[in-house]
């Protein structure tokens, strides 16, 4: 393995002139890889270059991040050939590729960071596990001034001194490019790096991809949002079901025609045209706050009417649907739903008087990835599950969690399956489903569509649809303003934790949200 | 002998992995191969009387353990059992020697005295968000001392000598003493297996301390009262605790300075063995019981084969490593 082609890893931290730098040819061929009971990928071909953007997309599962994983040497048993220019090499664990300068930034950050040592340290992490060879003693100042260095290099304003834990999740991200770049770094992939990021922070993710095409770096771009990988890439290839589908040149490319081969089918209309007839106002928030971010909050709903909560990242929408679901430091202010005043002081209390809520953190917050299908779909309603209120009656459980699985249509081979073994727009699809089978009034969704793809997409809008059909207030807070215009019935934007413009989405358009979103009066 | 017995009939999976397989079945294979060795090198260790002495022995243990398992079902854990068990044994038998109580009113009121250290337990864990590890450590002093305390560090027992040099009078009830003896110090621990087994797996309690276990943040956002099961783990593995203390009270009939303190540790390492037991993947009243069975028979064992008593932890603690390791290595 060391007797690679030297010549061509040329550090970024060096800052040699690369741009004329050797164009370096990485291709995976007829790549396949088992785990127990899946066959994840099938025959994939896979081919970039350093020195350009190239975009990896397909639908939830359809095997983007396990081919990267195979790439990045997460997963050793696969079979097929990876070549670089030419060479056969042999990645089986991640020390293989990180030594052909393939790293990876993977989507969940906070996985690959230590909270608690600083920003350099960070940075340093494969230098101080790899790299120091018969050294003992740790050199602090020189820790401090490479990652410096680096982080100058990428125009990141962090101190090297901070403690990761102090940082934004944009921050850390970059931290962890900075770590990739510490090192020979020839091809980097970044796996949905934008998913969490605000408008301004993809800006300047993107900056930072540019810099390093520069530097003759090939990026691999994981996301499932296109107008991005359009702006940023400049070749494509698009996955599905674990096969190769296509690889072209961006450009030979609209976005209509990606989604297509993602699905393998047209897709035609994302969002469901139905006129749901509405119904007297049932839900309404006066001078509603919660102690901390959101204050003054005056918003109102009618039986199926969705509602929509825009604003930016950090804007206070996750912590409106929060503060309404009970889990606000100090609410206060009225909210009531029939005339009922209700008191919000715990989310049990809250599920007792019908508020439902889908939390943005699916897996943090929103299902049990240790548990079963079934465990997950009956936990918000177990009581109805029980003879005497006690002993549960696992037939009427099992029957429930069917119905869902197929109203929803969550791939699972069975309702058995631990929810961790699922994809995460099937998962997404179990986070709603458990609230389908109580009978709550309001429904909230806090960014459900956020890491799902397409094809789930409209699935999922089809639901809360029915939802809608079905006389329930839904209350839709996402930054995606696509989503606001296609499936709202009115906005409110929120700005810095006030509601700063209530639209109706019938005489709006994207522009006038975004416009209100960034403080404009 | 079940056990031997389910090994023997016990379907192999479809889809044959062998280290899921040991994951499932390790702990029965080791009791199996136990009880095949013990059984060749020592005549009486298969007699019934054997059994049943092995069964009494792990009573407390698997009683305790259950506690345990309990507060390790909503993610806790309760290190402080050790020490209620130690204050329960203390209590039940002064209330007797020293106070003349009855057995009801004895058993009753050391339970609730004992409830009250789960209720100190659970509002500093869930109300003061201390680590429960570290809060019961700490706790686990602070009830040995009560403990050590009250009763002025010495044994109680019947016909003691009080402090003003006179002879207590009160009389350890026979009817008190039967729930140490067997057949009821095993119907006990077996009845209190199968209700929690029964409690935890098929009630929507039991349900939703797993669910707290798995994913505290979710099970909130699912609108579980989480707090309210918390607060009721504590209190559980706090009964369950006290129960553990009396009946040994019952057995030995005393109550020795940190009487309940050995039982910690073997009914941690119950709690964790059970983990693995069928591929249940979480704390769970069988696999406690199996556990407790384990560490049973090898001590029980290992005194048949007459190893010296000094040299019994060695042996002990490898073996257990031994069940551990065949249980949680996985081949990825």
């Amino acid at each position: 393995m060391t007797a690679l082609p030297i010549l061509a890893m040329k550090s970024f931290l060096e800052g040699e002139e690369m741009g004329e730098g050797k164009q370096v040819k990485l291709q995976m061929k007829n790549i396949s890889i088992e785990f127990p009971g899946v066959k994840a990928l099938e025959n994939v071909d896979f081919l970039t270059t350093t020195g350009t953007s190239h975009a990896l997309i397909g639908a939830n599962g359809a095997g983007k991040s396990t081919l990267m994983k195979v790439l990045s040497g997460a997963y050793g048993h696969y079979t097929g050939e990876i070549y670089i220019d030419d060479d056969p090499v042999h990645i089986r664990n991640p020390k293989d590729a990180k030594d052909l300068g393939i790293q990876i930034v993977y989507q969940e950050v906070d996985t690959a960071l230590v909270p608690y040592l600083t920003v350099g340290e960070n940075i340093m992490l494969d230098y101080t596990v790899n790299d120091m060879g018969k050294k003992q003693i740790v050199s602090w100042g020189q820790i401090h001034k490479r990652s410096k260095e680096i982080l100058e290099k990428m125009n990141v304003k962090v101190s090297s001194k901070k403690l990761v834990s102090e940082l934004t999740l944009a921050e850390k991200q970059m931290v962890l490019i900075a770590r990739a770049i510490s090192k020979t770094c020839r091809f980097l992939i970044l796996d949905e790096p934008t998913a969490p990021l605000s408008h301004s922070e993809t800006e300047e993710l993107f900056r930072i991809v540019r810099d390093l095409k520069l530097e003759n770096v090939g990026v691999i771009f994981i996301s499932h949002r296109l107008p991005e990988l359009f702006e940023i890439c400049d070749d494509i290839t698009v996955m599905r079901d674990g096969e190769f589908v296509v690889q072209e040149s961006i450009q030979d490319m609209t976005q209509n025609q990606v989604v297509e081969y993602m699905l393998g089918r047209k897709l035609g209309d994302q969002f469901p045209k139905i006129d749901i007839q509405k119904g007297e106002t049932i839900f309404e928030t006066k001078n509603f706050s919660d102690g901390e971010k959101i204050r003054d909050i005056h918003i109102h709903a009618k039986k199926g009417e969705i509602i929509g909560i825009a604003g930016l990242v950090g804007a206070g929408k996750t912590e409106l649907c929060k503060a309404l679901f009970g889990m606000g430091k100090t609410n206060s202010g009225d909210v009531t739903l029939h005339g009922k005043k209700l008191r919000l002081r715990s989310p049990d209390e809250a599920v007792r008087q019908g508020m439902a809520l889908v939390p943005e953190e699916r897996r943090k917050e929103g299902v049990l990835v240790t548990e079963s299908v079934t465990t997950n779909i009956t936990a918000v309603n177990l009581k109805n599950f029980c003879t005497m209120n006690t002993f549960l009656n696992l037939k009427k459980e099992k029957k429930a969690a069917r119905e869902v699985i197929q109203n929803l249509g969550i791939k699972t081979p069975s309702e058995n399956t631990k929810v961790q073994n699922l994809s995460g727009g099937n998962q997404q699809k179990v986070a709603i489903g458990k609230w389908l089978i109580t009978d709550a009034e309001v429904y909230i969704f806090d960014e459900p569509t956020k890491g799902v793809d397409v094809g789930a997409k409209k699935d999922i809008f089809e639901l809360i649809f029915q939802l809608a059909q079905r006389g329930k207030c839904i209350i839709y807070a996402s930054c995606e303003l696509s989503e606001m215009i296609g499936i709202t019935d009115r906005v409110y934007v929120l700005y810095d934790g006030m509601v700063a413009k209530e639209l109706l989405t019938s005489e709006t358009n994207e522009e006038e949200i975004l416009f209100y979103s960034t403080g404009g009066r | 002998m079940n056990t031997a017995k389910t090994i023997q009939t016990s379907k192999t999976p479809k889809s044959f992995g062998f280290f899921d397989f040991l994951y499932k079945y390790g702990t029965l294979i080791t009791i199996g191969l136990l009880i095949i060795v013990f059984g060749v090198m020592s005549d009486s260790f298969l007699q019934p009387s054997n059994i049943i002495n092995i069964l009494r022995s792990i009573s407390i243990v698997t009683i305790i353990a259950i506690g345990i398992t309990i507060s390790l079902s909503v993610g806790g854990f309760d290190l402080s059992v050790g020490s209620v068990a130690s204050l329960a044994n203390a209590l039940v038998i002064s209330m007797f020697v020293w106070h003349g109580q009855g057995v009801w009113m004895s058993i009753i009121l050391t339970i609730l005295i004992c409830l009250s250290a789960g209720i100190i337990n659970s509002f500093m864990i869930v109300k003061l968000k201390i680590q429960d590890m570290l809060l019961t450590l700490a706790m686990m002093f602070v009830f040995q001392g009560i403990a050590q305390t009250y009763t002025k560090g010495a044994t109680l027992s019947q016909n003691m000598i009080m402090p003003d040099g006179s002879f207590s009078t009160g009389i350890i009830s026979p009817i008190f003493a039967k729930i140490g003896q067997v057949p009821w110090i095993i119907i006990i621990m077996l009845v209190v297996v199968v209700i929690v087994h029964i409690f935890l797996k098929y009630t929507k309690h039991g349900r939703y301390m797993y669910v707290i276990g798995g994913n505290m943040e979710a099970a909130k956002l699912s609108g579980i009262p989480v707090n309210k099961y918390r607060i009721a783990t504590y209190l559980l593995s706090a009964a369950f605790a006290a129960i553990g203390g009396i009946m040994l009270g019952a057995r030995v009939m005393t109550a020795e300075v940190n009487s309940g303190a050995p039982y910690l540790m073997d009914s941690v390492a119950a709690a964790y063995i059970g983990f693995a037991v069928l591929g249940a993947g979480k704390p769970n009243a069988i696999g406690t019981f199996v556990g407790a069975v384990l560490i049973g028979i090898l001590q029980n064992g290992l005194v048949m084969l007459s190893v010296p008593y000094y040299a019994m932890d060695i042996v002990k603690g490898t073996v257990l490593a031994f069940a551990l390791a065949i249980t949680y290595y996985k081949s990825k």
